[in-house]
């Protein structure tokens, strides 16, 4: 993909964000996103990662800087296209609502009739391999469970843009590897963009075709690698050299961000 | 894709447990089912047979202290006083509650759209809340010319503050990551409210409502207790009044069963009422499988 001539689905342009209580969460941060592109936001806590997810997802408005988007988020009443989805790092359901119910709920805001609806929610269950769950309670799944109904929830109003904030920090190492081929998968299929935020330097350089660094006091980015291998990617990759290679790029790169008061 | 993911779906539901023997775990079963309810009827029976082997051999008088044969005889006799006097009490309690209910949740929804609101009456209802309703049902009673009028407004100024109370903190206890989803989806405000806050706030609600099921039939009794030292009224409460006034001892024991029952009656429906709409999906409600 030549990413020099298509235009960005997002541009930030010299991002700021400070807090009421003095905190300046990101400073200069400048970042093009393009269509397609798999990107990692990777950096210690505190690096402002989180925030520039939120940035993006218009909840929280820059205190300096631009946000350009061609994914506009106005859209009229009863529209199923909706340009962006958004995965929280708790699976964030509500607890009173069938999985379907909470599938179904982006849909409903935006006035789409639940007959209407029907298929796409099937069709997003389906897709996280939730199909028999329709009528399950949150409290009856696993955290794997849970989390891929969050997934499945933002998906089902095929956004152009998905933003994920670190989605599987909290899960087992075997159910992580499994959600990562997963949503591979889902990118592939979809034509997503995806912007995911980690701190983990192995998920970034396995799922992303692009990572960027970034370093905390204050948040801002500091290197980009472009991550030039085939997709989909599996077990072969990540035992390969040069996924060993990048990955000792990408830690270095994070090493160098971070100070004796930054922690993972 | 689809078939894998299904596959390590099932894997990872299927967890083997380990054999257990039937026997431990029947007797368990079978202690946890019965003791709950042998422990307190023991307890009670024996409670009973003390306090009538007490009157008997003190030869206590009837008119002091009665003995339970003769409160359940008097509750038998005088049922047509009895019984209707438990409808006047009833009746107030039940209306007392119903309009705290819509009262309150309405006042604390209005509450949860505006904290300007909410800063400015709150103190009213803090005020009205903590001054006991014996110092306030005369005055009540003074300014509302009809009684029944006069003993709801009491019974109802008591059970109105837990439930606006909860309810607002219900209100306003929905998760921030569910509020920030509302938000990106473009949620208008009556969305959020009929769809995320007013869900979040239920249990809130339940627990305040299962307060609030008691205290109307305390602020009924009060209110009644109030009107019933000027010489009207006809609750249970009344009745008490009147049978002390005769020396009618075991007819106040009688009343005062009553009224207990109502309170037990009143507590047993609400805490149905919580489990049947939180059964399914909150944690106090749920059963967990060890």
């Amino acid at each position: 993909m030549d990413q020099s001539e298509t235009m960005p689905v997002v541009r930030l342009k010299n991002i700021g964000k400070t807090f009421s209580n003095g905190t300046v969460a990101l400073e200069e941060f400048s970042l093009a996103i393009h269509d397609g592109e798999f990107i990692s936001l990777l950096g210690p806590s505190g690096c402002g990662k989180s925030t520039a997810l939120r940035l993006i997802a218009d909840l929280s408005p820059p205190t300096a800087g631009q946000i350009d988007w061609t994914a506009h988020r106005a859209v009229t009443r009863g529209g199923i296209e909706r340009e962006i989805g958004f995965v929280f790092q708790e699976p964030t359901l509500m607890p009173w609502a069938t999985v379907y119910k909470n599938v179904y709920l982006p849909l409903k805001l935006s006035g789409v009739a639940k007959a209407d609806a029907r298929p796409h929610v099937e069709e997003a269950l389906e897709l996280v391999g939730l199909g028999d769950f329709h009528d399950s309670y949150p409290r009856e799944l696993s955290g794997g469970m849970k989390m891929r109904v969050s997934i499945a929830r933002a998906l089902v109003t095929k956004p152009k843009l998905l933003l994920m904030d670190e989605p599987f920090a909290a899960l087992d190492e075997i159910t992580r590897n499994k959600l990562n081929n997963d949503l591979q998968l889902i990118w592939q299929k979809y034509k997503l963009t995806v912007i995911f935020v980690t701190h983990s330097v192995f998920e970034s350089v396995y799922l992303s075709s692009r990572i960027v660094i970034m370093a905390a006091r204050p948040g801002r980015a500091i290197a980009e690698i472009n991550i030039e291998a085939p997709s989909p990617r599996d077990l072969s990759f990540r035992t390969s050299e040069a996924y060993g290679d990048y990955c000792r790029r990408a830690s270095e790169a994070l090493l160098s961000a971070m100070d004796s008061r930054d922690q993972m | 894709m689809t078939e894998n993911m299904q596959q390590d779906i099932s894997d990872t539901n299927s967890a083997a447990l380990p054999p257990t023997s039937v026997r431990p775990q029947e007797k368990k079963s079978l202690q946890q089912r019965l003791y709950p309810i042998i422990l307190p009827f023991i307890v009670l029976s024996t409670a009973l047979i003390l306090w009538d082997r007490t009157v008997v051999w003190n030869e206590v008088p009837h008119y002091i202290f009665p003995r339970p044969f003769d409160v359940v005889l008097t509750l038998i006799e005088d049922w047509s006083i009895l019984s209707g006097a438990l409808l006047n009490t009833l009746t107030i309690t039940v209306l007392a509650l119903a309009v705290a209910v819509i009262g309150g949740v309405g006042l604390a929804i209005l509450f949860a759209q505006s904290r300007i609101i909410e800063y400015s009456f709150f103190p009213f209802a803090v005020i009205l809340q903590v001054t006991p309703v014996v110092a306030i049902a005369p005055l009540i009673l003074i300014y509302v010319q009809n009684t029944i009028l006069a003993l709801l407004v009491c019974a109802w100024i008591v059970a109105f503050f837990p439930v606006l109370s909860n309810t607002t903190f219900g209100l306003n206890s929905a998760d921030h990551y569910l509020r920030d989803l509302f938000r990106l989806y473009g949620a208008s405000n009556w969305q959020t409210l009929r769809f995320l806050r007013i869900p979040s706030a239920l249990p809130h609600f339940l627990s305040g409502l299962r307060i609030a099921g008691g205290l109307a039939l305390i602020g009924a009794i009060v209110a009644e207790f109030t009107a019933g030292t000027a010489g009207t009224g006809s609750g249970l409460a009344f009745r008490i009044l009147e049978a002390g006034y005769r020396l009618h001892i075991a007819r106040m024991f009688a009343a005062l069963l009553l009224i207990s029952g109502t309170g037990i009656a009143i507590f047993l429906i609400l805490s149905w009422v919580q489990h049947m709409l939180l059964r399914k999906w909150h944690e106090s409600a749920v059963k967990r499988e060890h």
